[in-house]
């Protein structure tokens, strides 16, 4: 293989793990929002406990940081769920009642007092220099084999929770879902214990976006503050799930691929004009601005998302709105 | 009270109290909403609750029914206190209300909004979903089956896979009495079911009433202004003026009471209509 092919193939490869990274959390914030209608903006905080979970309980003794368990992956990985679970049912059990534009107001904020903590907590996160060195699976077999094995194993995980919350949503779970984020009051009149149901819901969303967390750790061998930005998870997240179609799991998937893919090649669009000075300040700005104006082009287009949520009664069962 | 209160969920005899309101007391703000309010709902009857508009008919039921609590009162359901209890809990002991108001699942079909409702789905919980396909399969077809002889009785086959948000203001009506039917609830409480809907199927839906009530035993409380329809359905008529009982009795004595006329035309005569 030239090495202009082996350059094409790595770059095709990061590209595609950092879909699936994405994609696993849009997958979460799909069942918070498209699903139950729970209006989760801390998806940085969730993402953030995961990483760092991760982080602290599989690298190795530092000093710098608390941990050094030097654990491997998969133990990680569901600790990860688990720490970002118990968050999400401390926020949850508080907020859980709060009217959805309110719970968007309490989730922002409690991501960024948590990445607050972590900034400023330098002896269990080492503050902003962040966690380095964290393993990342199949790095040793080098070459283009490491990071396709790696992007096999992300892929994998991101089919195992698209395949449990697919058959959860088109059970009688997803419908008791569908019906609170329809009408809440008919909910509870149909003898839904409501406010368990929407907890429940808020608590495996969060624990999905903790594990896109830890995917995201290992991958870059590294967590610091600046990818618990909320411009980064939160936003680009929320930018995926409705362009992609909110309520759709395979419009979720589909809106991660384009709007990363935007994202990752804007980037090298603005490294080729090698701008200097004042504008190459600035024109990292353009890339927020190309994905803002997608997002109206889109939602001019497609009023539900490219790939609307399906409803059971075909195509003509359309909600007049 | 002379109720037993240990008496067993559905021993209450025919004829005797399963729904008992007791001085029940709520005010918003300056607005005595409910002030004082006692009756009693017997067992298989239709009770009317009539009374001008702000009198207070509504929130009592949402009172019963779980969803406010009251600043004091109580009521018992079988004779037992279940004040301050929260709704899914009363419709696990059998009591149910519906809206003014159609409150549908609008993203759902009209079947889906029917099979929502019972209890006891095992495919409510995600674990067995995944893991006990079998149990939640046998369940949900038990449910479907219910859902759909409940859509023939209501007369709603024609729009079974329409979404419930499309369907006409009647036939939400109708989906709102469908849901108290799934939950198989003994005490059903209408919020004026015959508001906005057409006279002819204002007849369907009290003759649907009248058999729910003979054939499957249940109970109804109805808010109605719709009087031609109380006095069909109901026996006993209570009714409210500014949030406690002014009268109750047969529909053919109520109308010849003073006293109702005045509240219905006195002060509030622009609405009385």
């Amino acid at each position: 293989m030239s090495d202009q092919m082996i350059g094409y193939s790595s770059y095709l490869i990061t590209l595609l793990t950092m879909v699936a990274i994405y994609g696993v959390m849009g997958l979460g914030l799909n069942l918070n929002w498209g699903v139950t209608g729970l209006f989760n903006v801390g998806i940085a905080g969730f993402f953030a406990i995961g990483a760092y979970t991760a982080a602290i309980l599989t690298t190795e003794e530092t000093g710098k940081h608390i941990g050094g368990f030097d654990m491997p992956f998969w133990v990680g990985a569901i600790a990860a769920m688990i720490t970002s679970a118990i968050l999400a049912w401390f926020v949850g059990k508080i907020c859980i009642r709060l009217r959805s534009d309110y719970l968007a107001i309490a989730t922002i904020g409690i991501a960024e007092i948590l990445r607050l903590i972590l900034k400023n907590e330098m002896w269990a996160t080492n503050g902003a220099r962040g966690i380095s060195n964290i393993p990342k699976p199949f790095e040793s077999l080098g070459g283009l084999a490491g990071p396709l094995a790696f992007l096999a194993l992300v892929v994998g995980i991101l089919i195992v929770v698209y395949v449990l919350l697919e058959k959860g949503q088109h059970s009688p779970w997803g419908r008791i879902m569908r019906a609170i984020r329809d009408n809440e009051l008919a909910a509870r009149a149909s003898g839904k214990n409501v406010e368990r149901l929407r907890l429940e819901a808020f608590i495996i969303g969060s624990s999905i976006m903790g594990l896109g967390g830890a995917l995201s750790a290992h991958y870059f061998k590294f967590i610091g503050l600046e990818a618990t930005e909320p411009l980064l998870t939160t936003f680009l997240i929320w930018v995926m799930m409705i362009v992609g179609g909110s309520g759709n799991n395979r419009g979720v998937l589909l809106g991660a691929l384009i709007i990363w893919s935007l994202w990752s090649m804007s980037e090298m669009v603005i490294q080729a004009f090698s701008l200097t000075g004042e504008f190459a300040v600035r024109v990292p700005y353009m890339r927020m601005f190309i994905i803002g104006l997608v997002l109206n082009i889109v939602l001019q287009k497609y009023g539900q998302g490219i790939l609307p949520e399906r409803h059971p009664g075909g195509k003509d069962a359309q909600p007049k709105r | 009270m002379s109720l037993d209160t240990n008496a067993e969920t559905s021993a209450t005899p025919e004829g005797q109290p399963v729904l008992s309101i007791q001085g029940i007391y709520k005010s918003f703000g300056g607005v005595h909403a409910v002030d004082g309010c006692s009756f009693e709902v017997n067992k298989g009857s239709i009770t009317g609750l009539i009374g001008p508009n702000g009198a207070g008919k509504t929130t009592l039921f949402t009172i019963v029914t779980g969803f406010i609590k009251p600043d004091s009162g109580s009521v018992l359901l079988h004779g037992k206190d279940v004040t301050g209890e929260e709704p899914h809990e009363l419709f696990h002991k059998g009591l149910v209300r519906t809206f003014q108001i159609p409150h549908e699942f609008h993203g759902l079909t009209t079947l889906e909004n029917l099979m929502a409702v019972p209890a006891e789905q095992d495919g409510e919980n995600l674990f067995k979903t995944w893991f006990m396909p079998g149990a939640v399969a046998k369940r949900e077809a038990e449910v479907r089956a219910l859902a759909e002889d409940t859509l023939s009785f209501l007369g709603l086959d024609r729009v079974r896979d329409e979404l419930a948000g499309n369907l006409s203001g009647g036939q939400k009506k109708l989906l709102e009495l469908g849901r108290s039917m799934m939950s198989g609830a003994e005490i059903v409480l209408l919020d004026e079911p015959g508001a906005g809907v057409n006279p002819t199927l204002l007849l369907q839906l009290g003759e649907k009433i009248q058999r729910l009530n003979e054939e499957r035993g249940i109970t109804f409380c109805i808010v109605e202004h719709n009087m031609d329809m109380i006095a069909r359905l109901c026996d006993p008529v209570v009714v409210m003026a500014a949030g406690s009982v002014l009268t109750q009795g047969n529909m053919d004595d109520i109308r010849k009471d003073q006293r109702v006329l005045e509240a219905y035309l006195g002060s509030q005569t622009a609405e009385a209509s």
